[in-house]
Formats: structure tokens, sequence, C-alpha cells
């Protein structure tokens, strides 16, 4: 973990809700995706954790959605503008566990991290394909960037008006698929739980106090005892999770 | 440069800087941050008897300038803190330790205490009496005088070492309460621990937190926290541990004038893991501005 000030220099929307924000600092400390950063922002008390959507040489690079005070603020926030960030937060995907043949599965803003993962993943010779849920057309982001990688995506709405009608279970059955590394809300977490026999590595959400481990906050129960998704977390592999099949 | 040593029951601390248990864990995890032997203490993370999970999530709710929590005293157990946490511990930070006790029946203490007593690196016993009595209808050991002082005496059986008694805010006198545990035989008093508090979310027009309640702590309660410890600081003859919502090095020097003798330092860890520290290096340049040569003069100035 480090503390660092981070400049910003890029910061857009991508559709009426999600953002994607770019900035400047010390990225030594972010070690793997499914990592997250903690982020100070004037007049709040509690940092932000935002997922990294991508990291390369000292560029750091965030999707967050507009949710409520904190991130309605950053989007008002210029380019040039310092913010006070935590790096290096949680474990990250394990990507010697992960398959031959991976599937990452992304629901809303539980796309962003995977991003990054299948950008490790093609490194490591692991090349992934895609599966990301929205409920309506007007939501979807972010696909290109997989593409442009040459990862194959495959698009649910729950709707129906973009791609596969129903949830990111629906499209598990038309793909060929030996691993799963997925990210997005919990009910979409739960479905895939059930959904595949495959296993994988699921990224968690909870509220945090400090997000390094130190307030007991954000901690859940496993298999193996009780975790705490800001250190040990926020990636459980699914024989870990105490969820009914 | 001024003089930041101050002694606390009778050890000498460099300054009087403390981590506030609950938002330190068990240190070791902050000597990955900075050395934290430059801490005066820190009181590790409320220990009970048994291990406990503590609350359902989510136990966290942001307010303005500060936090509500609602742990639930998360701890491994009184045997694995010690045979687990605490040689974790010692191989970072060389100093005595504060322990923070936690219970839910007089025994609970007692044992408690008793087991850690045996610990060398143990300074002192900082004693939790916020904590529901389940043999007295639930109501908190610290909110009323006689059941704190029996907390405070079946503890003083136990161990040698200097007792603080930790009181809640959430009482309508508490000076009363802090001149129990001094006649009951506690060597110092620590407050505040955190108000009671509850936030609601307007989209779910639900409480934020699981457990609807929990503990309001950060910036917020200064102005209560230096008021109730200027009460007891005037009105018992042991000393004081100030806290609650201490977030700089003014606020250190403003709470040992109302009286305090050293200061812990809790919810400003979680925003700013690196804020001791900080806090430490920063007192020499504020003593210097006020024309404070030492710490321990001012303890109490303010009549
Ligand atoms: C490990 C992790 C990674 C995340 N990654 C992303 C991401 O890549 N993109 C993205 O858009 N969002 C992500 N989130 C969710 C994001 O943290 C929240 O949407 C954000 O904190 C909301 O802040 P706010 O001030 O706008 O909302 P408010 O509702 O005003 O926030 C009030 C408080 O609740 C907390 N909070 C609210 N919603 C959440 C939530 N879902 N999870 C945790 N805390 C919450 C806030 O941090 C704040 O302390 C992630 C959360 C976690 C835990
Ligand atoms: C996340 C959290 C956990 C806490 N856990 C404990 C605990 O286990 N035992 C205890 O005596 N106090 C506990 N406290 C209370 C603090 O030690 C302190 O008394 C209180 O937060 C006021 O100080 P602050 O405003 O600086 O946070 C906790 C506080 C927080 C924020
Ligand atoms: S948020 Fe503090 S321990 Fe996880």
């Amino acid at each position: 973990m480090k503390q660092s000030i981070f400049t910003i220099k890029e910061n857009r929307p991508l559709t009426d809700l999600v953002w994607l924000m770019r900035m400047a600092g010390d990225t030594s400390e972010i070690t793997a995706a499914g990592q997250f950063v903690n982020i100070q922002l004037d007049g709040l008390y509690l940092r932000r954790p935002i997922s990294v959507f991508d990291c390369e040489d000292g560029m750091l690079s965030i999707i967050y959605k507009v949710v409520g005070k904190g991130t309605e603020k950053m989007t008002t926030l210029p380019v040039g503008t310092e913010l006070d960030v935590l790096t290096g937060l949680g474990n990250g995907y394990d990507l010697e566990k992960v398959g031959k043949k991976p599937l990452l599965v992304g629901g809303g803003v539980g796309v962003p991290p995977l991003y990054y993962l299948a950008k490790k993943l093609i490194a490591a010779e692991k090349k992934p394909e895609i599966v990301v849920g929205f409920n309506t057309a007007d939501e979807i982001f972010g696909v290109e960037f997989f593409e442009e990688i040459g990862c194959k995506v495959t698009v649910t709405t729950v709707d129906g008006s973009v791609g596969v009608k129903g949830f990111v279970t629906n499209a598990l059955e038309a793909i060929d698929y030996d691993y799963i590394c997925t990210c997005g809300p919990e009910p979409m977490l739960k479905a895939l739980y059930r959904a595949t026999e495959a296993k994988g590595q699921y990224s968690f959400e909870e509220r945090m106090g400090c997000g390094f481990g130190a307030c007991m906050g954000c901690s859940c129960k496993t298999v193996t005892g009780y975790k705490r998704i800001c250190k040990d977390g926020p990636i459980l592999e699914k024989e870990e999770i105490l969820w009914e099949k | 440069m001024g003089k930041m040593n101050v002694n606390l029951c009778g050890i000498e601390l460099d300054n009087p800087v403390i981590p506030a248990s609950g938002t330190f864990g068990f240190g070791y995890e902050f000597d990955e941050l900075y050395d934290i032997n430059v801490l005066g203490t820190f009181s590790f993370k409320g220990t009970t008897k048994d291990p406990r999970f503590g609350n359902p999530t989510p136990r966290i709710a942001e307010c303005t300038e500060g936090m509500i929590n609602a742990v639930g005293l998360q701890n491994p157990g009184v045997e694995k803190v010690i045979s687990e946490e605490l040689p974790k511990l010692y191989k970072v930070f060389n100093k005595k330790v504060m322990a923070n006790v936690s219970g839910f029946s007089v025994e609970d203490y007692a044992y408690t205490v008793e087991k850690l007593d045996s610990v060398d690196e143990i300074g002192w016993f900082e004693v939790n009496v916020s904590c529901p009595n389940v043999h007295g209808g639930g109501m908190s050991f610290g909110t009323q005088p006689e059941a704190a002082a029996e907390v405070t005496r079946a503890v003083r059986k136990v161990t040698k070492k200097p007792i603080i008694i930790k009181l809640s805010p959430n009482v309508t006198d508490i000076v009363s309460i802090a001149k129990a545990c001094e006649e009951a035989g506690a060597d110092g008093i620590s407050l505040i621990n955190t108000l009671l508090g509850m936030r609601i979310d307007l989209r779910t027009k639900r409480p934020v937190i699981a457990n609807k309640m929990g503990g309001f702590s950060g910036p917020a309660i200064f102005p209560v926290a230096v008021r109730m410890v200027y009460q007891v600081a005037h009105a018992v003859n042991i000393p004081v541990v100030g806290m609650g919502g201490v977030s700089s090095a003014e606020n250190v020097i403003e709470m040992m004038l109302a009286g305090a003798t050293a200061v812990e330092v809790g919810a400003a860890n979680l925003v700013n893991p690196y804020a001791c520290r900080d806090i430490i290096a920063d007192l020499p340049r504020v003593m210097a501005k006020y024309g404070i040569e030492n710490l321990s003069d001012i303890i109490g100035a303010v009549k």
C-alpha cells in the first residue's frame, strides 16, 4: 500500500452516468488486476474505493458510476486536479490459478477491473473471452476496450435491446470455458455461482472504513474463517464462498 | 526543542500520542507504512474472552466530519490474541502496549485481564465498559456507576498493572461514573468512546448500518470529547487519557489543556494511515508556536 498524490489527466463521461478518469502518479504498488484504490475527496470524511481499470507506467485509470455525493463530486474535477490516493489495496486476481480457457464475467461497474485482468491474462498467454451484462442499451460501456485488445465480447441486456436477452448467465451455454473471473453486483455473483460448475474467482464489495485492513469494517465469513474484503479480498475463490449451491 | 514525554500511570511515554483501540488492529499492519515505534504506545483491538465475528455488514456509515461503526468487537479471542497476534506485534514494536479489553459479564472481564496479565509487553489495561451487560438487562456497564465500579474491582483483583477504565459518553453524568471507578481502584480513566449514532439511506429508506445504530466518531465529536475530558479530569485525581475526534497536533494540545495526560487518535488513522506519525512529527512546531516548552506542563492547565 502507498499513499501518494495523483494528478488528473482526463475525466470524461462514457455514458450518462459512467465516467473514465485517468491520473498520473506513483503506481508502483499496484501489482495485480482486481486491486483497488481509495480516493480522498475534499469535504467527504471517508475515502472512496474504486477498482483499477488500467495501469501503465505511472498512469492509473478508473471507471466510476455516479451514485452519490462522492462520485458526483468526481465528475466536477478538472484536469490538473491533485488527488490523495491510497494505491495497491486488496489481493487482486491470482493469475496462476486461472485455467487455460478463462471467461471474464462483468456486470455494470464490475466490468472495469476485468479489463486490466484481460490484459494481464493475455500477457500470461491465457487469452480470455468476455461476457458483460447491463440493464439496457444506454448503460453499455467498455466493450470497445476489450475488442481493442483482441478479446471476443458477448453483451447481455435485461431488456434484450442489445445482444443476448437476460442476464450474464444466459450467455454461458454458448461459450467454451474452464474457469471464471467475475466482478459485479452480488445478485449477479450469486446467479453465476449457481449457474456454472467451473472454478473461479469472485470479486466482492463492502462498505469500508479504511480499505487497508485496520478497522474490521468490511469482514465477511468464508469457508476458511472470516476475511476482510479490503485486505484478504476483494477477490475470493469460489470454494471459499459461503453460499448455498 | 520542547519535551514531549509524559508519564502515564507510572510508565514514561516518549510522546502522548496513542492510536485508539479498533483503529489500529494489532499494529503490525501499520508497520508496513512507518516505524510504529515513533508512537507513545497504542491500544490494541478490543479483546474478549471468546472469539467474536462481530455484527453483520454494512458496519460503516459516513457522516459529516466523521463516521459510524458497528464492527461489534470482532476479534479472535484472548487465547489467539496471545498466541498469534501479539507475537507478530512484538517483532515490530519494542515499547509497552496498551491492552484493550471488553466483556459481557464481570467474569468475562476478569478472565480476559487475568490471561493477558502474564504478557510482559503489556504495560496498561484499558478496560472498555461500553459493552452491554448480558446479566444486567443489556445495559452498558459504563452507564451505571456501580456496574462500572464492579468491573473495576474485578480486574483490580487479577492484575497489578495499571488499569485505565474507558468510559462511554452515552450517559447523563460522566463524572459520577469516573469517580466510582477511581474509588474502585482504577489507575486512570480514558474517554470518550463513540457516541451512539444512526444514518438512514434515502434511496432504500433503511438504516445504512445493518445493526441500525453504531458508534459515531471523528472530528465532529471533538468538542463533546474536550468537554467530557475537562469535566472528568477536574473531578478525579488519576490520569485521564483523552480521545474523540483528535486529528491534529493542535487537537492533542487542546485535549491536554483540558486535562488529558495522553491522547488517543481513532478514526483519523482510517482516513490517513499516517495520521499518528504526522501528528507526532508536527507537535514540536505547534508547541513552539504556542510557547510550550514541556507538554507535561500543560496537562489540565485550563482550570
Ligand atoms: C473494492 C471495491 C471496488 C469498487 N470499484 C468500483 C469501480 O470500479 N467503479 C465504481 O463505479 N464503483 C466501484 N465501487 C463502488 C464505489 O466504491 C461506490 O459506488 C462509491 O463509494 C460511492 O460513493 P458516493 O459518495 O458516490 O456514494 P454515497 O452513497 O454518497 O456514499 C456514502 C458512503 O457509502 C459508501 N458506498 C456507497 N456505495 C458503495 C458501494 N457500492 N460499495 C462500497 N461502498 C459504498 C461510500 O464509499 C461512502 O462511504 C467499488 C467498491 C468497492 C468496495
Ligand atoms: C472502527 C472502530 C472500531 C473501534 N473499536 C473499538 C474497540 O474495539 N474497543 C474500544 O474500546 N473502542 C473502540 N473504538 C472507539 C475508539 O477507540 C475511540 O474511542 C472513538 O472512536 C473516539 O475516537 P475518534 O473520534 O478519534 O475515532 C472503535 C472505533 C472505531 C472507529
Ligand atoms: S475497511 Fe477497514 S478493515 Fe476493511
